[in-house]
């Protein structure tokens, strides 16, 4: 009986235990492609957010900051898409497709008058 | 030699591999982008009118206050003012005589060219943009809208030289190619230059200002109207003018990754 009682709260404790040590990419991963599904429905405020936590659950991700300037672009704020896509960049910096959406957003970039006028 | 192949083989592997892991989605997106100038303060615009020269086949200065005016109707939400087109010229011409007065006993005074013909004509005229009281008084008349002023250049043109077009080629098999020919030409068409002008009717000061160039060549033995190059030329530059008073869309495509 007392041998259960240990067993089954051992038992408990690796239950408990084994989500706190998932792998944080597997899990930025699912927040990841949760976003492009609903960015793919014109929904984009709820795949920044999603992005969002996929970048602070692992911050090495790079497609996540990617995607997250995709989005901030599409939402016109400009300075979080620049500094989204230099992240990216600098953890992946021989990513083509990255290189590719930061060349395209820096021409739209460029035409854009800055916020204090310039 | 085995060992080339296995090495070519297994680069060629890997580029496959990289491109078949690599998860992405093609997205369309929309970028607003921000006027270049801050309307915000203004209900109204007033196209005023232009100081205009070059062509005498296009009234250059009433085409372009009606362009503007249609095209600002449909594509901002300020309120277009429908009023007279300013005498513009007429305004400078009476300002230099009163400014000249003085001076007017010797005759020695710069006269004001009675038509304008190159963009050189334009300068006597200039100083109407700066008079600061003259646009107070239009914005009070007209409770202090957003005036929009400036030159228009439409000037004919003419230009002979060597041009680069393509040419279709068929060789001996009957394989068709497209070379590059360079043939002497003629060619004659228009120079649109319009240096818009943002006037704050509060105070009468130029907020901004912003010229174009944009010009048009045909072959010299085609016949197109003045009116029509004139359009032509001004579609050009539309947007950017736009742009300057309203927000604007850029469509694109962007790639979303796994």
């Amino acid at each position: 009986m007392r041998i259960c009682t240990v067993l089954a709260a051992f038992a408990l404790i690796l239950a408990v235990a084994g989500p706190l040590e998932a792998d944080p990419r597997s899990d930025a991963k699912k927040q990841v492609e949760f976003g492009i599904s609903v960015a793919q429905r014109g929904l984009w405020r709820e795949a920044i957010y999603r992005w969002e936590r996929a970048t602070q659950m692992d911050p090495t991700y790079a497609a996540a900051y990617n995607n997250l300037a995709v989005a901030y672009e599409h939402e016109g704020d400009l300075d979080k898409a620049r500094t989204a896509y230099e992240k990216a960049i600098e953890l992946e910096p021989d990513n083509a497709l990255i290189k590719q959406n930061y060349d395209l957003f820096k021409e739209i970039n460029d035409r854009t008058p800055r916020k204090d006028g310039l | 030699m085995t060992a080339r192949l296995v090495r070519t083989a297994c680069s060629l592997l890997a580029v496959v591999l990289t491109a078949a892991c690599t998860s992405y989605y093609e997205i369309p997106i929309e970028t607003p982008i921000r006027p270049k100038l801050d309307v915000s303060a203004f209900q109204r615009v007033l196209i005023a009118g232009f100081i205009a020269g070059g062509s005498e086949d296009v009234d250059a200065n009433l085409e372009t206050v009606r362009l503007l005016r249609s095209q600002l109707r449909t594509k901002s939400e300020l309120r277009v003012i429908d009023a007279d087109v300013l005498p513009l010229m007429d305004v400078a011409a009476e300002e230099h005589s009163v400014a000249t007065n003085g001076d007017s006993l010797n005759g020695q005074e710069p006269q004001l060219p009675s038509v304008i013909k190159e963009e050189k004509d334009l300068e006597p005229y200039e100083h109407i943009f700066a008079n600061i009281e003259y646009w107070k008084r239009i914005g009070e008349e007209y409770q202090s809208p957003l005036i929009v002023t400036g030159t228009v250049m439409f000037t004919p043109h003419a230009r002979s030289g060597f041009v680069q077009r393509e040419q279709e080629v068929y060789d001996s098999f009957g394989r068709r190619r497209v070379v590059p020919i360079r043939t002497y030409m003629e060619r004659k068409g228009f120079i649109l230059k319009p240096k818009f002008i943002f006037i704050d009717g509060r105070t009468g000061t130029t907020l901004h200002s912003e010229t174009f160039r944009e010009e048009i060549l045909y072959n010299a033995n085609q016949t197109t109207p003045a009116l029509s190059s004139y359009f032509e030329l001004m579609d050009r530059l539309i947007p950017s003018f736009l742009s300057t008073l309203s927000s604007q869309k850029i469509k694109g495509t962007r790639v979303l990754l796994k």
